[in-house]
């Protein structure tokens, strides 16, 4: 071959892609953590830590490593240091799934806090399930992750006895935004889009019932790609469909153009959403554009939050590049619910924890179940399902280029 | 029906876009015979030229004074990529197996987006497209929109440059018969490797200004915006038929008007609600594709495919 060293250099360049786009290697060391009397615990972390929604994704990382920090400086476990393992799924279900195996070899990990993203969530339970590590999400809304898949008709049947999670779910989230749009703001017509993910369309399809319930008409629906970002048809729809507001089941690196298209084409409606929404990342993509848009989010939020004061302030001192974003909060409480779970197992055997492995992890997901403790959001202990027994939630709305509570509350029964 | 005129518009607008990547990919095929797969990461690689050159120039410079500059710029680092690629990745190939250079085009394609996200300061996320300020413009039955008038000015302007480039000119003649018989042009004293490199520069620079189109019209670029685009203007380039830059042009604006006729109105068919809408448009589009290849399987204004495989 006349031209090798070329190709040479194309197929190296060719695999490097290759070995780019792969995930890491699936090496997990063996063996107990022990080290001159202290013992390990790793606490695993599984977020999008780049790709469109590491905003959401670095907040989480850094606020959970904010409660081991505090965790090993307090001694909160006598004997026991934490360390946190973070890893990125990129918000694809796949890498997620894979770092749960990952993260299941290495017998130092006591329990995972994570994903984001509902349909990671999902993609990851059973890893877990089946080797008995339990499992703290911050963020996962989809009411099925706890209840199952026929939860709307009222046969709920929890499938992991592993997974909680600290964020509210759809379930409420939907309804509650619904609730305020009709009650507060006096909007009837709703155009519906979603993004037809596990979670946009979740949320799309709890808030869409209870609207309608409320007597709210909903004058068109519409489904978009994830992946696309030019929306002028579907803008145009909506700009010409006389509705008072546009709801987006989606997250905001999809629903922040949409908005903007909207408005480009003439539209004077505003968006609103769910939690994914209540991102600086949704205002920083379209400045002038997303004035008016609203999003719910779970929780209070955290700056009106007594119990928050000294999460924020830790968080500031820490010098921490970037926000801790909407889940900063439900973070640092799911790290400390695992930390609260494997103290109460190191108090029940004697001040140490059980040596094999197994036993450990299975003694913790029992211990979680019984967990109580005042979190950064308030009270954190979780009901049958898994779920977090806060169902507080707010809604924001973006003026003067930010984010601004204009709501509170609790939502209460259908 | 009675916002059809604002789809016209934005389906044009959208069509004129993919033409103008999908010439890239024509005039490529119609010379080497190689479907750059990559032609879709120059496209992006333009987006950020445009917007390093905008972000470099203080802040507060207006848009209109800044453009020539992100034009200027977009171009110029699309086509060292397009052209490197040629000569660095699909050269050294020539004239091996066929499917040598697709997939160092597919690896050259993830090589690319990597390489932004790892090295471009903060694209691991979309980063803010500039857009103009005020208001849309109001012409009579239709809305443009400031950011959609960019390409409405540059695809014509774009199109007229290269018709009499490559009718007119003697390079454009040359390119012509590299394209009829590579081997006869070279006979013929035709320096065919320096028309390969110029087919691939063309395309490139045609990439740059679609990607601060899509810029403007969608407000961000990130580095997977490539993927998206390059796909649609390729099926634009096989519609209008590959190898011809009009039949590019003609493809991109079916496409582009198909899917915003798609997205708008299927779903108001009484039967096909559900199959209506942005999630479905890209199965109609396809579906389109798949009719015009089944009638003319040269395309629109595709001539001949039987020696091409």
């Amino acid at each position: 071959m006349r031209h090798r060293p070329l190709l040479v250099l194309t197929t190296t360049l060719t695999v490097s892609a290759l070995a780019l786009t792969a995930c890491g290697s699936r090496d997990a060391k063996g063996g107990s953590g022990d080290s001159g009397g202290k013992t390990t615990v790793v606490i695993g972390l599984d977020a999008p830590l780049t790709g469109d929604l590491s905003a959401l994704g670095q907040g989480i990382k850094n606020s959970s490593e904010l409660a081991v920090k505090t965790a090993n400086r307090t001694e909160e476990v006598k004997g026991v240091t934490f360390k946190l393992q973070a890893l990125d799924d990129q918000g694809q279900a796949g890498s997620g799934q894979q770092n749960a195996t990952k993260l299941v070899g290495d017998s130092d990990v006591l329990g995972v806090v994570g994903p984001l993203n509902s349909h990671v969530g999902q993609s990851m339970q059973k890893v877990f399930g089946t080797a008995h590590l339990v499992q703290v999400s911050p963020a996962n809304t989809a009411p099925q992750l706890t209840q199952g898949p026929d939860w709307q008709t009222g046969d709920k049947k929890r499938l992991f006895d592993t997974y909680f999670r600290t964020a509210t779910t759809d379930a409420v989230q939907g309804p509650y935004a619904a609730r305020y749009l009709y009650d507060k703001k006096k909007f009837r017509k709703a155009y519906i889009i979603d993004d037809k993910k596990t979670y946009g369309a979740g949320l799309a399809g709890t808030f869409t019932d209870e609207f309608k319930k409320l007597g709210g008409k909903v004058v068109g629906t519409d489904h978009v790609n994830p992946e696309d970002r030019d929306f002028s048809a579907v803008a145009t729809k909506v700009a010409t469909s006389r509705a008072d507001f546009v709801y987006i089941g989606s997250e905001y690196p999809t629903a922040a153009p949409l908005s903007a298209q909207i408005k480009k084409a003439g539209g004077t409606m505003p968006a609103i959403g769910g939690d994914a929404l209540y991102s600086a990342e949704y205002i920083k993509l379209h400045k002038k554009k997303s004035e008016g848009d609203m999003a719910t989010s779970v929780g209070a939020p955290l700056e009106t939050l007594d119990t928050a004061k000294t999460f924020v302030r830790n968080y500031r001192e820490a010098g921490y590049k970037l926000p801790y974003e909407a889940y900063g909060g439900y973070s640092y409480d799911s790290a400390w619910a695992i930390v609260q779970a494997v103290k109460a197992v190191v108090q029940k055997n004697d001040g140490k924890l059980p040596d094999d492995h197994e036993k450990a992890r299975e003694q913790v997901v029992e211990a979680m179940q019984d967990v109580k403790f005042d979190g950064v959001t308030g009270q954190v202990s979780f009901d049958k399902y898994g779920d977090t027994t806060n169902k507080q939630l707010s809604v924001y709305e973006v003026k003067g280029g930010k984010h601004v509570p204009v709501q509170t509350g609790t939502f209460r029964g259908n | 029906m009675h916002d059809l005129p604002d789809q016209l518009v934005n389906g044009l607008a959208l069509g004129a876009l993919y033409g103008l990547i999908a010439i890239g990919y024509t005039m490529v095929y119609g010379i080497v015979q190689l479907i750059n797969f990559a032609h879709g990461e120059i496209f992006m690689i333009g987006g950020f030229g445009a917007l390093t050159a905008y972000l470099w120039l203080p802040d507060g410079t207006s848009l209109a004074v800044a453009l020539p500059l992100m034009i200027l710029l977009a171009v110029v680092c699309a086509v060292l990529v397009g052209v490197g690629a040629e000569r660095f990745a699909y050269r050294p190939l020539r004239g091996g197996p066929r499917l040598s250079p697709l997939i160092t085009a597919i690896g050259l394609s993830l090589a690319l987006q990597q390489a932004v996200w790892a090295f471009y300061p903060d694209a691991k996320k979309a980063r803010p497209f500039p857009q103009f300020g005020g208001g849309d413009l109001d012409l009579g039955p239709v809305t443009v929109s400031r950011e959609d008038l960019f390409i409405f000015v540059a695809a014509p302007v774009c199109m007229i440059a290269l018709g009499l480039f490559v009718a007119r000119t003697r390079t454009g003649r040359a390119m012509q018969a590299t394209s009829q018989d590579p081997d006869t042009a070279k006979l013929m004293g035709i320096n065919t490797d320096r028309i390969i490199v110029l087919a691939f520069a063309i395309g490139a620079a045609f990439a740059a200004v679609a990607a601060i189109a899509q810029g403007f019209k969608t407000g961000e670029v990130n580095f997977r915006m490539g993927f998206i685009a390059g796909l649609k203007a390729f099926t634009a380039a096989v519609l209008g038929g590959i190898g011809n830059i009009y039949g590019a042009m003609a493809g991109g604006l079916v496409l582009g008007i198909a899917e915003a006729m798609a997205t708008a109105y299927i779903g108001d068919i009484p039967g096909l609600e559900q199959f209506g809408g942005g999630s479905w448009k890209d199965v109609w589009a396809f579906v389109l594709l798949i009719l015009v290849l089944l009638l003319r399987p040269q395309g629109i204004l595709g001539e001949r495919l039987a020696d091409r495989a």
